[in-house]
């Protein structure tokens, strides 16, 4: 029986942070597929009673869920790569910006479309900010900003290309471009993980779910 | 307290009587004017911090902000949010209460508040960041809802609470024996939690439903570190009052 559980789904990028944690460790773990749509198991709904989502960590029998506790947890249990910095002020920062990108940047996704592209936008320019000078957010090396920041690619720059959805421009956010092009190439991510093609497929079946679901509610 | 400029290495020539315990003066000296926190005297926030820094007996300038005409400097050192409470130390700024309270217990280390075991961080960490999302919010949304709506509020922010209560039967405070991180988070519930029920005339936190979360409250408010701090409930009745006038005539300018 393996040590490590990841209750997780692979097109959600939450599950996706605490899969690069672990490949970053080194961490053998077994990977539970969720279908989170349609049926969640029993044991997830058992692990994770209160909220009832992916990603959760199980370690030695014991759950961990919130993907940002996790990755936290993920850091203090086992060597390797730091994931977040030693110094207090750095992980003050660090935690500052995962609270933004999760609850500013995420949450303007879900809004209707001019008041999210108008959100986002100004989110995108603070984050576009911070990157000055830096290949990644963690510096170096990716860190916890990073893989958070990770649905950035998940949801503006696939889906722009296939919905021509025009937010996350080149012009606009030249650094945020870089970065997510440097993200996506780096050897934790490129080895290891599904890449754009496999996250193509998945958002191109996804929309066209939407897109038929928009039509049938018109009418 | 006026210490001589040139102390040098706080050798015997200097002007300080004998009585004087110098490593005391030493630590008062290194702590007072480094730490700022801005902040109100009402909110909840701010007290979470207040009472961190006193548990780790930090000595700190207590800024009072005034929220509908904040200062530049919060508004320097805070401009993505504007919020209170933000920690200054060094010059440095920490914003993000929970952010605060975690920068707190890893740069003094002395009476920790968070949890060692790592499982239990993220047990605590899981909690407080629940209490934000869901608690807070649930309870807020009950006190400015009425009628049938108010009826759903209370219902979902009971619901909410209903898991804390099994976090804390048996427990005397959710960090043990000890005050910690999750009870400083959950602290609100004492105090502000009233005034919220007093301005929304409702009743959440009701005894027979979860007589261990109500237990827990009389414990916190009783630690003194927790007591002495509290602010007088009329206050943050009239700040939570105050709050919801300004939302309601925010929603009346627009219709």
């Amino acid at each position: 029986m393996a040590e490590v559980k990841l209750f997780g789904s692979s097109g959600s990028p939450f599950s996706r942070r605490i899969e690069v944690a672990l490949k970053m460790k080194g961490v053998e773990y077994e990977f539970i597929e969720e279908d989170v749509y349609n049926k969640k198991s029993p044991l997830l709904l058992k692990y994770n009673p209160v909220h009832k989502k992916v990603p959760v960590l199980l370690h030695n029998g014991k759950p961990i869920c919130e993907s940002v506790v996790i990755l936290e947890y993920i850091d203090e249990t086992w060597e390797g790569p730091s994931i977040l910095p030693k110094d207090p002020y750095e992980r003050a920062m660090v935690r500052f910006w995962v609270k933004f990108l999760d609850e500013k940047l995420v949450r303007s996704i879900g809004e209707e479309q001019e008041k999210a592209k108008e959100e986002a936008t100004e989110f995108l320019k603070i984050l576009e900010g911070t990157l000055s000078g830096k290949k990644f957010f963690g510096g170096d090396s990716i860190g916890m900003v990073d893989i958070v920041a990770n649905f950035i690619a998940y949801w503006f720059m696939i889906p722009q290309e296939l919905a021509g959805i025009d937010v996350l421009t080149k012009e606009k956010f030249p650094k945020l471009n870089e970065w997510m092009n440097e993200y996506l190439n780096c050897s934790i991510i490129k080895e290891n993980l599904p890449l754009k093609d496999k996250l193509t497929a998945l958002f191109q079946a996804r929309f066209q779910a939407f897109a038929a679901a928009a039509a049938a509610s018109v009418k | 307290m006026n210490l001589p400029r040139n102390r040098g290495s706080f050798g015997p020539h200097l002007l300080i009587e004998d009585e004087v315990d110098w490593d005391q003066v030493v630590q008062i000296n290194t702590r007072i004017g480094e730490v700022k926190l801005l902040g109100t005297q009402s909110s909840f926030p701010c007290a979470r911090i207040i009472w961190a820094l006193k548990l780790k007996q930090v000595q700190y300038e207590f800024i009072e902000e005034d929220l509908f005409n904040k200062s530049p400097l919060l508004l320097k050192m805070n401009p993505i949010y504007k919020k209170v409470p933000v920690l200054i130390h060094n010059d440095k700024p920490v914003a993000e209460s929970l952010v605060i309270l975690e920068y707190i217990d890893e740069t003094w280390k002395p009476n920790p508040i968070l949890p060692e075991d790592p499982y239990e961080r993220a047990t605590a960490r899981f909690w407080a960041k629940f209490v934000d999302e869901k608690c807070v919010l649930s309870s807020w949304e009950a006190m400015k809802s009425e009628g049938e709506e108010k009826k759903k509020a209370i219902d979902t922010a009971q619901q909410m609470f209903e898991h804390l209560e099994k976090q804390i039967k048996g427990k005397k405070y959710f960090g043990g024996e000890q005050i910690g991180y999750l009870d400083l988070a959950i602290g609100w519930m004492s105090l502000w939690l009233n005034a919220m029920e007093e301005v929304g005339q409702m009743k959440l936190l009701v005894p027979e439903k979860f007589p261990s979360l109500s237990e827990w409250t009389h414990n916190f408010i009783r630690v003194p570190v927790i007591h002495e701090s509290l602010p007088p409930l009329e206050n943050v009745v009239s700040y939570f009052q105050g709050g919801l006038d300004y939302l309601r005539s925010l929603s009346a300018n627009k219709s």
